[in-house]
């Protein structure tokens, strides 16, 4: 066991330290499930890649918190949802927009501050919105999100409306009373919701040991008499299936289920983070599971011609490329004061 | 017209709306089979039953957050809080997600909620359990912040509030429930932003809300004796707050008290004060006066308390000083 020095003795997390399974097999799949979420995965690391190079160059401002290196999670849990389903997520939520279909374009604009982004400007990278996706908000608040998921399971609840709705959090907001409360309120109201904890190992530059006296934050369910599930996030297809078990189990029984994914940022905490808190050795052993590589051999392994993939690559390129385009191009946020309060 | 109390008034309000609309809901601590901590939900869970009356757990935050949730995507709520004093461990809810989805979103989402429950000072339960804090919501756009004096106000304006598709935080005067007043039979609606004059006089101007309309009609009454005619204004809702009719009332009068029982520093009156100074600076004969509790956590001792509040005497001293009289 690999520990960071004497004086603080605790392993370092390291996928041999905490993954949750021992067993590497991949799930079975077939190229025309994979192929799809791949896309999606290379799509989100492409934009946040794209939106790194913009925040360099002065383009986008305030915080930039990227996801890359945990893309299966967000994606493989949106795809276990319907249409209609909710997701509420935290500052750390392009990828979680774009699995749930907001557009590049949309997305990127916003990060730029333009008229044309999916909030005008008014949101920037933290506050992505989208009505038409059911996407209810991303939130700067740590934990304070939770509650809100539990209230729009709350309406599906109250209307009978059979929708599930997806919250996401990172196991730092697991020590606030925001997740605390949310998670009891939809423990004794059944509410459908499926609250998931993308455990990357870092809250900023805490790791899990320093935050958490008990570090399976799953556990906590069990205190509510609440289903839990916990596994490994770096295959795409797995987060799909049991994320749909929790996701099937709320929309049959309107029963929630808390949710620990084991995954890792291969960045900093936002733009700013070198991330001394760590090795590279550390980062490097993480990178070597990357959950984007292992899509992709396994693609190849079920079937998808490499010309395939390779034309799917080329197709996200160019998907990305336009939207950074239409972002530069797109006029200048104008308006502050027409959202304040509604009228009428 | 019906002389009711203000907590029937506000019980009446709630039904009347919760019969209109199925997406309102009341969800809070006590508020079903206990009837309400003030009983301000009295007989609603009979008639509404446990779906849309909803005994909460003490989780603030949670079952507020929860409020903004549903809101989101369709329901209408009604947030109890026992007190105002215990939105404080739910402020995050009310002031970073209630007030902000609107905008955030560019417009995409609103949040038709209603906050309320009791909030002033109560009699002899001590500082955490007796303040005013009507001056924190009034600071944050996006929220609309209502505080009723009378019954009719109460009932006028809580019907108002949740047919509004906004945030409404909706303070009511802890000492006030058992008031009564006249009461306008069925679906009459006082508008958001309106205020009332609730006693007219031509002398001075006196601007107070909730219970200081009380405490500032007591001290009209005193001192019409001496021939002094207050007009007592009474914005009744915060944000947005009737800035013409207070104006055209310091116009007429040409002094102005405004008296709060909140704290003195930061506190609303400081923002009415301002508000008069620029509208009626040529028509001012005198300094604006205010009349505010003392800046300090509220005592126990019942002597003590009562000298830490307005009190008709405070205001009756302030008004002559704004007539340059002899106290
Ligand atoms: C209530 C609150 N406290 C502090 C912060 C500052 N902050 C932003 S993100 C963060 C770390 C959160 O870590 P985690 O929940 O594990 O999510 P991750 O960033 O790893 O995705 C902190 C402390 C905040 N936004 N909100």
């Amino acid at each position: 066991m690999v520990t960071a020095s004497a004086s603080d003795p605790k392993p370092v997390p390291t996928p041999d330290n905490v993954r949750v399974e021992d067993d590497d097999q991949p799930i079975a799949t077939t190229a025309a499930e994979l192929g799809p979420l791949y896309r999606q995965m290379l799509a989100i690391r492409r934009m946040e890649e794209a939106s790194a190079k913009a925040y360099s160059q002065g383009k986008i401002g305030g915080f930039l918190h990227l996801i890359i290196g945990q893309e299966a999670v967000c994606v493989g849990a949106t795809a276990a949802l319907e249409k209609d389903d909710y997701v509420v997520a935290t500052y750390r939520e392009h990828g979680h927009a774009y699995a749930k279909g907001v557009s590049a374009r949309a997305i990127l604009a916003e990060l730029y501050g333009k008229k044309t982004g999916c909030v005008k400007g008014l949101g920037g990278s933290m506050h992505i919105f989208d009505k038409a996706t059911n996407f209810l908000g991303g939130y700067g608040i740590v934990g304070g999100h939770v509650p809100i998921a539990a209230g729009a399971a709350f309406a599906s609840k109250y209307r009978d409306d059979k929708r599930v709705t997806l919250c996401f959090f990172g196991e730092g907001a697991s020590t606030i009373g925001g997740f605390a409360e949310g998670l009891s309120l939809a423990a004794l109201w059944k509410l459908p919701v499926v609250l998931i904890c993308e455990n990357n190992q870092y809250s900023m530059g805490t790791p899990v040991y320093r935050s958490l006296a008990v570090e399976d934050v799953s556990l906590r369910a069990v205190a509510h008499g609440m289903a839990r599930d916990r596994f490994d996030g770096d295959d795409v297809v797995k987060v799909k299936q049991r994320i749909a078990e929790a996701v099937e189990r709320a929309r049959t029984t309107g029963e929630p289920t808390l949710v620990e994914v084991v995954t890792y940022r291969f960045r900093g905490h936002s733009m700013s983070d070198p991330g001394l808190y760590r090795t590279k050795d550390e980062v490097e052993e993480w990178k070597r599971r990357d959950p984007l590589n292992r899509s992709r051999a396994r693609l190849l392994e079920v079937g998808m011609p490499e010309a395939d993939i390779v034309a799917l690559e080329d197709d996200v390129r160019a998907e990305i490329e336009d939207a950074v385009k239409f972002a530069e191009d797109s006029p200048a946020a104008d308006e502050y004061k027409k959202y304040v309060i509604k009228e009428g | 017209m019906a002389v009711i109390s203000y907590r029937e008034a506000l019980n009446q309000a709630m039904r009347e709306e919760m019969e209109r609309d199925a997406n309102v809901f009341v969800m809070g601590e006590e508020v079903g089979h206990y009837n309400g901590a003030y009983k301000v939900t009295q007989g609603m869970l009979q008639r509404f039953s446990e779906r849309r009356i909803i005994d909460a757990p003490i989780a603030e935050m949670g079952f507020a957050g929860i409020g903004v949730g549903a809101a989101m995507v369709g329901l209408r709520p009604i947030i109890e809080f026992m007190t105002f004093n215990f939105s404080l461990v739910a402020i995050d809810q009310i002031v970073n997600n209630a007030a902000k989805i609107y905008q955030m979103s560019a417009g995409q989402f609103h949040i038709p909620i209603v906050f309320r429950g009791p909030g002033g000072p109560a009699v002899q339960v001590g500082s955490q359990h007796s303040q005013s804090l009507e001056s924190f919501y009034a600071h944050v756009p996006g929220l609309k912040v209502v505080m009723p004096s009378t019954a009719a106000d109460a009932k006028g304006l809580l019907k108002t509030a949740i047919r509004d598709d906004n945030p409404v935080v909706f303070i009511e005067g802890e000492t006030l429930y058992n008031s009564t007043w006249e009461v306008p039979d069925g679906d009459v609606l006082i508008p958001i932003g309106k205020g009332d004059i609730k006693r007219a006089g031509s002398d001075i101007t006196l601007v107070a809300w909730s219970k200081m309309v009380w405490t500032c009609l007591d001290a009209a009454k005193e001192l019409a004796k001496d021939g002094i005619e207050c007009e007592v204004v009474d914005p009744r809702t915060l944000r947005p707050l009737d800035v013409d009719l207070i104006v055209e009332s310091v116009t007429k009068t040409g002094r102005c008290v405004i008296v709060e029982i909140g704290w003195p520093v930061a506190g609303f009156g400081a923002e009415v004060a301002y508000q008069v100074q620029k509208h009626c600076l040529d028509a001012l004969d005198a300094p604006i006066e205010r009349v505010t509790s003392e800046d300090v956590p509220m005592p126990y001792a019942k002597n003590l308390e009562d000298e830490v509040q307005p009190q008709v005497h405070d205001v009756v001293a302030a008004v002559k000083r704004a007539l340059y009289l002899e106290a």
